[in-house]
Formats: C-alpha cells, structure tokens, sequence
C-alpha cells in the first residue's frame, strides 16, 4: 500500500461514511425494507443480522445500487441522493461479495481479481489494443497490485486455476479478493462465512479484521454465525420484518429484549 | 477419378465459402461471448444491414460521384446499426436484465419477426441488386478460377476476426464483456456499465452483420432468403465453439472445404445435393465427441 492511498482511506477518520436515512423498499406488497435508517463509519465493522427474510440482503442491495428504493436517502461520503446506481456505488468505492458467490467462473483466480481493477484503467483503447504507451505500464501496476492481494488472502497456488473448479471456501476468497481490487472505501459482504467449517471460518474472521487494518475499509457484513458476529462487529444493526429493531455495541444488541424476542420467537 | 488439380480447386472454393460463414456466426459469437444469448436475430440483422446499405447508396449516388457514394452509404449504415443496437439495449435487454438465458432467446426470436416485418414494410420483398464495384469475373491463376468477391470477402472475415481477438484480449471493453457474459450481477458490481456495454457488442454484431451482408448481398443480390444463409452459421459455431473468435474461421474452413469435397465425393453415391445437410450432420457428429467445439471453453459446473 502506498503513503498516498494510505492517507486517502484514513481522511474521513470521523462522522459517517455511508448514511441511510428513513429508507423503504418493497416488491409488489411485499415490503422489504420499512423507514431504515443508519449509518456506517469509516473503517469500521459493522454488522447487519436478523432472521431470515429481514431484508438485510435487500439493504446491501441498495447500497450498492441493485435496488432503487422508493423512499429516502442514501448519503455517501456526503452526497445525498435517492438512488445510487451499480456504477456510481462501485465508482465511488463501494465493493461487495454475494451470498451464493458471483464470479466470472470461466476465468481464472488472476483475471477474476484482476476484473475488479477495471475501473482504475486509464489508457485509451488503442493503446490497450496495441499493447503501447500509458497500457503497458498500467498492466505491470494492475499485476503488482493484484499479486499483494494474492499473497495477502494466501491464494498465490491457484493464481491460474479457473475459479469454477475450486472449492466452495477458496471460491469466497477470491470473490473477496476481487472486490478487494477495487481499493474499497465500504465493502460489503453478505454472508462471509456461510458454509464454511470451523477453520474456514476462523481463516475468514483473520482475512476481514486484517482488511480493516491494512486496507482501511469499512465493512459491513451479513452473518448469520452470531458468534462471530459478536467477536467481530463493532456496531450491530438488527432487522426483523424489513424494520431495524435494535442498533448498538454488540453487548448492548445482546441484551435486548425485541432482538431476544425476534430471535427466540418469544411472544411480546 | 478427379485429378489432384480439381481437388485443390473444389477444396479452395469451399474454403472461401467457408470465411463467408465465418463473418455470419462471428455476430453470433460476439453477442453469446457478452451475454450469454443465443442471437437468433443475426440472419434479420444481416437482412436489415444490407438492405439499410442499398438504400443509402442509392440516396449517396444520386448525390455524387459513386466512390464517396460508396463510403458514404457504409458509414451512414453503420451509424444505423448503431442506432438499431441502441434500441435493442434500451426496449428489449434492459427490461429483461437479469432474467435467465431463455428468455432472452426468445425475445430475439421476437425481434427476427419485427426486423423482418418492418424491413418487408420499408422495402416490399423484390430482389435488390448490390454492387461492391468489385467486377465478378474470377482471377485465373495456373489454372485455379478465385472468385474476386470471395477473396475480398475472405480478406474481410480474417482481418474482423484478428482485430476483434484483439480487442476482446487486451481492452479493458474486451475484458468487461467477458465478465459480463459470465456473471450479471457480478459484472455490474465491479462497475461495469452493463447498458452501455450492450450497445457496443450489439453494434459491433451489427457491424459483422453488414459485412455478411454486403458480401452474401452482391453474390446473391439482397433478399429475404439472405436471413436463412444464418442458418449455415449454426454448424460453424458448433464446430469452432460458441465463445471463441478465432474459432469462427476454423469452423467456417472446415466446413466450407469438406462440405464442397463431400459434394464431389460421397455426392454421386448418395445421388448428390449433399451439400444443403452435410455440415448439419458434420455439426451433430462434433456435438457427440467435443459438446464445447474445437475451441470453446469447457464449462464447469460443481454439483
């Protein structure tokens, strides 16, 4: 990581990174998400969980601009709108893995990650198409960048293997190492560690603290493991019926009756 | 017997038909590489980009001297091909965007019959005589008859082909659409702008279609029929492979050459006209041994 990028991702030490605000989806009359609202911080770990169907998904799908949502706003880094598409999400840095994994699986693990560096090209086509100029050095930074994030997820083995014929956990990986090319201010990751064993897990719980740390982003995750959750998160969100019904530190989340009673179905 | 001599020439007529095929499935090619679909569109596009390019001369040559005419009438078909992509992208593929391979296909199915009708609305269904100014008669070359408009045609598939190759290999366009015919959603997270991305394929398709069209139009003249010589490109995609460029002029070779040596040999066995099925059933032998072709990419999927 350069000096450079460094200082950039660390500028907005303080206030919000990304800010929904009273912010409701719904399909037809099914209501997915009703009047959100929360925010996430810079460079912190912030976790979104609740039974299934609490439309956790459907709130990183806004964020990231799958959804337009018909009520609210979405503030990112201090720009307020009330729809942020695909492009302007990961134009503006925000990265994300899926829960039943996207990637381009004829390609392999290189040109997977390498993908997320579309966006930081800067040479013309024709320099591209004729391998010259601004292209060629470009390609020797895109390389480099992608190797430190090969080394760093430890997947240098299987730099040529197509992804479609690895397993299920080194798959996740790479899917996080794209989105990782992408230099994210906000990463979102659904369900991290879904199907994972044990030591997967633990291996994947590492990689996400140390993405924090070295690459400064902030991150919000869906999991259903609250284990981890609780280990990882810094805040937590709760939804229950596309509603927030608790936000806080994880101790104070733990503690909280509507959240117990959403998760052990006790009768209010 | 045939002597050596008539098998070499047999051999080197088929080999041209065979580029002509070439330049047909590589709009195919193009547009499956992108989105995963298989265009059944391209014979209407072909019909509608040569059909775009008669009229356009004849408005350029009443105008002018015929040679700007010429490259007039191609570059204002062009600009119309492009016009016809965008259309494409905005009222057929941007609402059906995330829906599964299928329907897609059918909804080119639906666009053949609109482009056909439409075109049969603007233009009736007489024969439009096309003139690439190249003179029909062949060169002789040691006895060899090359026709000049296959040759051209020919020089036309190869040159398309390798800079397409390039394109798709080392542009960062190229790469996105690799992405995007793999994965949708996947693509549209890493910033790809996935509209803007299927006009630019489904323009360029349209660019393989008019010069299949310009070709097929001055050997035959320009007619509805022209939508059928599509078919021809099916057996071609199956043996180079439905994702690979190059593979479109291997395809079109092998089986220009041994459907012509086919006609020549097995021909008066079977009583002849073997020509009008015998890719089909070139076709259908490579789908038992290599479903994926000569060149495609093997596709993997983990049960």
């Amino acid at each position: 990581m350069t000096p450079a990028s460094a200082a950039a991702h660390a500028a907005p030490a303080t206030g919000t990174i990304l800010k929904l605000d009273d912010v409701s989806l719904s399909f037809g009359g099914i209501k997915a998400v009703q009047g959100v609202t929360f925010d996430i911080r810079p460079s912190e770990i912030r976790a979104i969980i609740g039974p299934n169907g609490a439309g956790k998904s459907s709130v990183l799908n806004i964020i990231n601009g799958f959804y337009r949502p018909q009520r609210g706003t979405i503030t990112f880094k201090g720009r307020a709108r009330s729809y942020m598409s695909p492009y302007e999400a990961a134009r503006g840095g925000v990265a994300r893995t899926f829960q039943n994994i996207a990637l381009f699986k004829g390609m392999t693990t290189l040109d997977n990650i390498l993908s997320g560096r579309l966006l930081k090209v800067r040479s013309s086509v024709f320099e591209q198409a004729l391998q010259v100029g601004r292209a060629v050095r470009e390609e020797l930074d895109q390389r480099q960048h992608v190797e430190r994030i090969l080394d760093f997820l430890e997947i240098e083995h299987i730099r040529k293997t197509p992804v479609g014929q690895l397993p299920y956990g080194l798959q996740k990986r790479v899917e996080l190492g794209r989105a990782l090319a992408m230099e994210p201010d906000l990463l979102l990751l659904d369900e991290p560690m879904a199907g994972m064993n044990l030591e997967e897990k633990e291996d994947m719980c590492r990689f996400i603290l140390d993405v924090r740390e070295e690459f400064g982003a902030a991150i919000a995750l869906i999991e259903h493991d609250i284990g981890v959750v609780m280990d990882l998160s810094d805040r937590i969100a709760v939804l229950e019926y596309g509603r927030l019904i608790a936000d806080g530190a994880p101790e104070q989340v733990r503690n909280d009756p509507a959240v117990i009673a959403a998760y052990l179905g006790a009768k209010r | 017997m045939p002597t050596p001599f008539f098998v070499l020439e047999v051999a080197l007529s088929g080999l041209l038909a065979g580029l002509l095929y070439s330049l047909v499935a590589l709009g195919f090619v193009l547009i499956y590489k992108a989105s995963g679909v298989f265009n059944f569109a391209q014979g209407a596009l072909v019909l509608l980009a040569a059909l775009v390019f008669v009229r356009a001369t004849e408005i350029f040559d009443a105008m002018g001297p015929a040679t700007v005419g010429f490259w007039a009438a191609l570059l204002a078909t062009m600009a119309v091909m492009v016009l016809v992509a965008a259309a494409i992208e905005r009222f057929l593929l941007r609402p059906l965007v995330n829906q599964p391979p299928i329907t897609l296909f059918m909804a080119t199915i639906g666009l053949t019959f609109l482009i056909e009708g439409i075109s049969q609305m603007i233009w009736g269904s007489r024969v439009y005589t096309l003139d690439l100014g190249i003179p029909d008669e062949p060169w002789i070359i040691h006895g060899l008859y090359i026709g000049k408009i296959d040759l051209f045609a020919a020089a036309v598939a190869i040159a398309m082909v390798i800079a397409l190759a390039v394109f798709f290999q080392f542009t960062r366009i190229g790469r996105a659409l690799r992405a995007v015919s793999d994965d949708h959603q996947a693509a549209l997270s890493i910033g790809i702008p996935l509209n803007f991305i299927w006009v630019v394929v489904w323009s360029l398709a349209g660019m393989a279609a008019l010069f299949a069209g310009l070709v097929w139009g001055a050997k035959l003249g320009v007619q509805f029929s022209i939508s059928v010589v599509a078919l021809k490109a099916l057996p071609v995609l199956i043996l180079g492979g439905f994702t690979s460029i190059p593979g479109v002029i291997v395809g079109g070779i092998l089986i220009g050459v041994s459907e012509k040596l086919a006609e020549v040999f097995v021909g008066p066995v079977v009583g002849g006209a073997i020509e009008s099925w015998f890719a089909y059933v070139l076709a259908l032998a490579v789908l038992l041994v290599r479903p994926q072709g000569l060149f495609g990419e093997k596709i993997i999927e983990r049960v």
